[in-house]
């Protein structure tokens, strides 16, 4: 497709006050479908001034756990999420940087925060100030339990949200207690919806001409993602047990090791001809005759014995060949793959899934690509993450028409800058 | 230029969408746009129907086509069309269809809309206004093309399962349908864009969703780690990351004997001091091994067991109260029982009641969002076939006789 197709979001402004990984989830995707997202920080919330080595060795985000000389420009995670995206730095605790936010609203389509609840109306923003001044903006709040309600001012994280929501409850090693996911799942799920949310009323917005107001609940977003079972519960009366890797209509399901450490096949066998399927692929061994596996509930009873068989036979395998094996016979099987596995996986990197940006200062990352894959208007690496502040010049200049002596002068008192500030 | 009200019934009211799905991933994508007012037709295979039909839970345990709530929570707001793609004159009519419609969605393994002759060439050929959105295990192109994949296998293949357990037992995937839920909702913003694009230039267009990139496009942060440094991302039981305490631990039972658990998300120090402080076990903090909540996540095993008599003598609701009156987080431990009744989701009006003539009265979950200008509608999930007569006469034209033919011969 020709590369200079313009973005599905071309010509659509964002203004994202959002931090960590919900908010900022989505609007790198609406970055990577070609909107122009400025990223607004305050630099008290940039983090720490200073990353010694020994931190940077901890969390293992900076290129080879070197903070350089700013190490805010340099971490990976931040540079992921702000691929695509403009950065300007904005306190929007003095009047003037209120005012500058203000200023920018009206020449804007959408304002996204993930903020708690109280924390715009102290700055002294909402949707109505916001509304007045640009009738067709669209405001995305997505606190994690909501703007209204009991629990709106509770502190939480994706981690929190997930046991909370049920989510967690749909996981866990048999009989044992709700299990949260290893990855904040909440967050970038609640990303999700946020994005679907801000398009739906983009589209309503070209024929309206009115803008809206969005209020997403994290926490909703966990249960509305396990709405089949809160409705299963009501018809069966029966809260579903956690069964590991096992399944209800599947045996045998789950996680054998293969050779190697910590290296593991997932298997899956439901139907009677995936299972017919399953015993020629290992080689039709004496214990895959046994009669307490003739039928699937037969296999669903004795469990145990059949995953112990099943080890037998993965244990002294490459957890690949096992996968192909197995899928050649039809059947679904799929490696437990690594960080290092997944980047090398040769099928994602058929697809060209993965996408490089050189940053200008933490060098060449390769990152997620976009799984919205459109034929006309594809999604694209426009360019790598902004260093803190970098936009100044095209934000307060060009589109706010700032001379830069006014630009100087918001550097000297403070309310921009390049550095973080110390937090107190 | 229209106003709200003369929208009518929603955002998306002006759209047709024809909604080929099966299972999760396409059903809940055709969900998501009926919420807000998208004539949504559901098509299914004369007879027997959605899969999703067949998987349940059901009332009273005894199943019923009409009654799966996996089938009933994925298709609300949809209309019931019964077509058989596979013959001739299903496929036939499904062209018909395209001419009047915006959006098709489907979930069929790769190569089968081609199979039957209607591939995304064809249908944009009929109508090149089409956004046709097609969701698959692995997409529609690459050597893992034909693999076949559930949630445990997505789980796997997308590395989110190696992070998820105990490091020394095996990785868990999760019960439920997360990878398919997340492919959909890529699906849903990729087809709005695609509304969008359409917009400008009076074209439609091709959306290739994996759900395996779907799932990899959630954890960025096992992918930052291994690319900027080579780090591998490791299980590291039911915590969080490299601070603690981010947990779920025991606690006392409530008066209804409910197991006392509580979900902690303790990350920054300041957190962590306020936490110690109200347990009044600040000496800790002298102690080297916890320190900080970084060192806390190398020995928590003792740190949990140091706090443990104070969280057997609280309740959940008591911890989750005393800890975010000091702004320390903390949250109930819920079973998806429990979550109907929570007081949060009450309060914003979370849970939907909708009647079904078989299945009865329900409260199924809504959306996580409010429009304020569009709120969504809630509408019950479609009989099979429910309006097969219904759409091929208003659309198509088609009569009682030719219904009646197309009848016979199982076509509809």
């Amino acid at each position: 497709m020709a590369a200079t197709a313009k973005g599905p979001l071309d010509g659509v402004r964002v203004l994202d006050l959002s931090r960590v990984w919900a908010g900022p989830h989505c609007t790198r995707i609406l970055a990577d479908l070609g909107a122009e997202v400025i990223h607004i920080s305050g630099r008290r919330l940039v983090g720490r001034r200073e990353v010694t080595r020994e931190t940077a060795m901890i969390l293992g985000t900076y290129p080879d756990n070197d903070p350089g000389e700013r190490h805010w420009n340099r971490n990976v995670l931040n540079n992921d999420m702000g691929r695509n995206k403009l950065d300007v730095t904005l306190e929007l605790n003095t009047e003037r940087g209120v005012e500058l936010f203000k200023q920018l609203v009206k020449i804007s389509d959408i304002v996204i925060e993930n903020y708690s609840p109280r924390v715009m109306p102290n700055l002294g923003i909402n949707y109505p100030i916001l509304k007045a001044i640009n009738p067709a903006i669209i405001y995305c709040s997505m606190p994690g339990y909501g703007s209204e309600g009991p629990f709106q001012n509770f502190v939480s994280y994706g981690t929190t949200i997930d046991p909370h929501s049920g989510l967690a409850s749909r996981m866990g090693y048999p009989g044992e207690e709700p299990h949260m996911s290893g990855n904040a799942y909440p967050d970038p799920a609640s990303g999700m919806f946020a994005t679907g949310a801000i398009m739906t009323a983009l589209f309503s917005r070209y024929r309206t001409g009115k803008g809206q107001y969005i209020s997403l609940a994290q926490a909703e977003s966990g249960a509305a993602l396990t709405g089949e079972a809160s409705l299963g519960y009501q018809l069966s009366g029966e809260v579903p047990p956690r069964i590991g890797n096992g399944h209800v209509r599947k045996a045998p399901h789950g996680a054998y090791p293969c050779k190697g450490d910590d290296k593991w096949v997932a298997i899956s066998v439901g139907t009677e001809k995936q299972w017919a399927n399953f015993r020629d692929a290992v080689g039709k061994p004496g214990w895959a005759d046994d009669e307490r596996y003739l039928t699937l509930e037969g296999r669903l009873q004795h469990q145990p014995e059949l995953d112990g068989h099943v080890a037998d036979w993965t244990r002294g395998r490459d957890a690949y060949d096992a996968m192909r094996l197995l899928q050649e016979a039809g059947i679904a099987a799929g490696v437990v793959v690594n960080a290092d596995e997944l980047m090398n996986d040769e099928h994602l990197n058929q697809r060209g899934f993965f996408w490089k940006f050189d940053h200008p200062e933490a060098g060449v990352q390769t990152h997620a690509g976009q799984p919205i894959r459109l034929s006309k208007t594809p999604a694209r690496h426009y360019r790598p993450a902004p260093t803190l502040g970098q936009h100044h010049p095209y934000v307060l200049g060009e589109l706010l028409g700032l001379s830069d002596d006014e630009i100087t002068d918001l550097e000297e008192t403070g309310i921009i800058g390049y550095t973080p500030l110390v937090r107190e | 230029m229209a106003t709200v009200s003369e929208l009518g019934n929603g955002a998306l009211a002006e759209l047709t969408v024809l909604d080929l799905s099966h299972y999760v991933a396409g059903a809940y994508c055709g969900k998501l746009l009926a919420a807000f007012g998208a004539e949504v037709i559901k098509i299914e295979a004369p007879g027997v129907g959605d899969g999703a039909r067949q998987v349940g839970p059901f009332p009273d345990r005894s199943p019923d086509p009409e009654a799966s709530a996996l089938y009933l929570y994925l298709n609300t707001g949809k209309k019931g069309l019964t077509l058989d793609l596979a013959s001739e004159g299903g496929s036939a009519i499904l062209k018909e269809l395209v001419t009047q419609t915006d959006v098709l969605i489907e979930n069929f393994a790769p190569g089968v809309m081609e199979s039957m002759g209607l591939d995304y060439a064809t249908l944009s050929a009929i109508n090149p206004r089409l956004v046709m959105a097609s969701i698959s295990n692995f997409g529609q192109s690459g050597p893992y093309r034909e693999y076949r994949a559930d949630t445990m296998v997505e789980m796997a293949l997308s590395g989110q399962m190696y992070v998820n357990g105990d490091p020394d037992r095996e990785p868990l995937s999760s019960s439920g349908y997360q990878p398919s839920y997340q492919s959909a909702l890529y699906a849903y913003s990729g087809i709005m864009a695609a509304l969008i694009a359409r917009d400008r230039d009076d074209k439609g267009q091709y959306l290739d969703v994996s759900i395996q990139e779907a799932m990899v496009s959630e954890h960025q942060f096992t992918l930052n780690g291994f690319t900027a440094s080579g780090k591998i991302r490791m299980r590291s039981g039911n915590r969080y990351g490299s601070v603690h305490p981010s947990t779920i631990l025991p606690c006392k039972a409530d008066d209804n004997g409910k197991p006392g658990l509580v979900s902690l998300g303790i990350s920054d120090p300041t957190q962590y001091v306020l936490f110690l402080q109200l347990l009044d076990m600040s000496e800790l903090l002298d102690d080297p091994r916890f320190a900080n909540p970084q060192m806390c996540a190398v020995n928590y095993r003792e740190f949990d067991a140091l706090i443990s008599t104070w969280f057997m003598d609280h309740t959940a609701e008591e911890i989750v109260n005393a800890l975010q009156d000091n702004r320390i987080p903390a949250a109930f431990v819920n079973e998806v029982s429990d979550v109907l009744d929570d007081p949060q989701y009450e309060f914003r009006g979370f849970w939907k009641e909708i009647d079904h003539p078989v299945a009865g009265n329900h409260r199924y979950a809504g959306l996580p969002y409010h429009l304020s200008e569009a709120p969504p509608v809630y509408e019950r999930a479609n009989l099979l076939g429910e309006h097969t007569n219904e759409v091929l006469a208003e659309k198509l034209g088609y009569d009682s006789d030719r219904l009646g033919q197309l009848r016979e011969g199982g076509v509809i």
